[in-house]
């Protein structure tokens, strides 16, 4: 009906938040007057893995969007949903409050699992000078 | 069928996107994005259908199959639509900006 604007919803707010977050980022390398490559870090910062989580929200809200005007759900007039022009704006709220939630948490859990493999990867001690090496041999 | 074939189109990508990184002048990276999103979200949709339906989920007739295919073709032609103006607009390899300003 109209489970995608929970992801949606969601990818608004991420979004807003990751501007902020990348130019308080900004700000802060600005003070430090050092950047990534001179403190000899490859430290991913925050801003960028929240773009991943807004990329993933608003790409798959893109494409359910699609799936729901195919559907007919989505109308180009008001009030733009079927259901509640047809009066079935309980249910409507009922399936966004189950399957939406549970798409963006599903969305938003998948994202915590990429920041946990970054995290070990950051941790671990690059491979790129090992595969130029192999490739010179 | 649709989750099916994002599904598909996710992981073809991401095997592109792996092969060509960390280069990417392409910018497969967005479809990537878009397909495992939109695939995650259907997978929810499907979980919640398989509860309602049972094993029924699993013999659709042939009618919803064919919608659902052709409903899924459609999908993937609209994120590539999407990341063709992405790519096109963003310009990475400079191609559009070189062929406007090229003198003739």
């Amino acid at each position: 009906m109209a489970c995608f604007l929970i992801p949606a919803a969601e990818a608004v707010i991420t979004t807003i938040a990751a501007k902020g977050i990348k130019a308080k980022e900004e700000k802060q390398i600005e003070n430090v007057n050092l950047s990534a490559e001179e403190t000899g870090e490859s430290k991913i910062h925050f801003s960028r893995k929240l773009g991943w989580l807004n990329k993933l929200l608003w790409g798959g809200s893109a494409l359910l969007a699609f799936e729901h005007i195919w559907h007919g759900e989505i109308v180009p007039y008001f009030p733009f949903l079927t259901a509640v022009k047809e009066g079935e704006t309980a249910a409507m709220l009922s399936e966004m409050g189950s399957s939406g939630v549970m798409m963006a948490a599903l969305v938003t859990t998948v994202w915590i699992g990429m920041l946990g493999i970054s995290y070990i990867v950051e941790k671990r001690p690059s491979k790129a000078p090992d595969a130029a090496a192999e490739i010179q041999k | 069928m649709t989750l099916l074939i994002t599904v598909f189109a996710a992981v073809i990508c991401t095997v592109i996107w792996y092969k060509t990184a960390p280069k990417n002048e392409m910018r497969v990276g967005i479809l990537c994005w878009m397909f495992w999103g939109a695939s995650l979200m259907w997978l929810i949709d499907a979980i919640v259908e398989y509860t309602e339906v049972g094993a029924e989920f699993f013999t659709p007739s042939t009618a919803d199959m064919i919608n659902d295919s052709y409903l899924g073709l459609s999908v993937v032609a609209l994120a590539l639509v999407i990341w063709l103006v992405i790519l096109l607009v963003s310009d990475p390899k400079g191609v559009i900006r070189a062929a406007l300003t090229k003198k003739k």
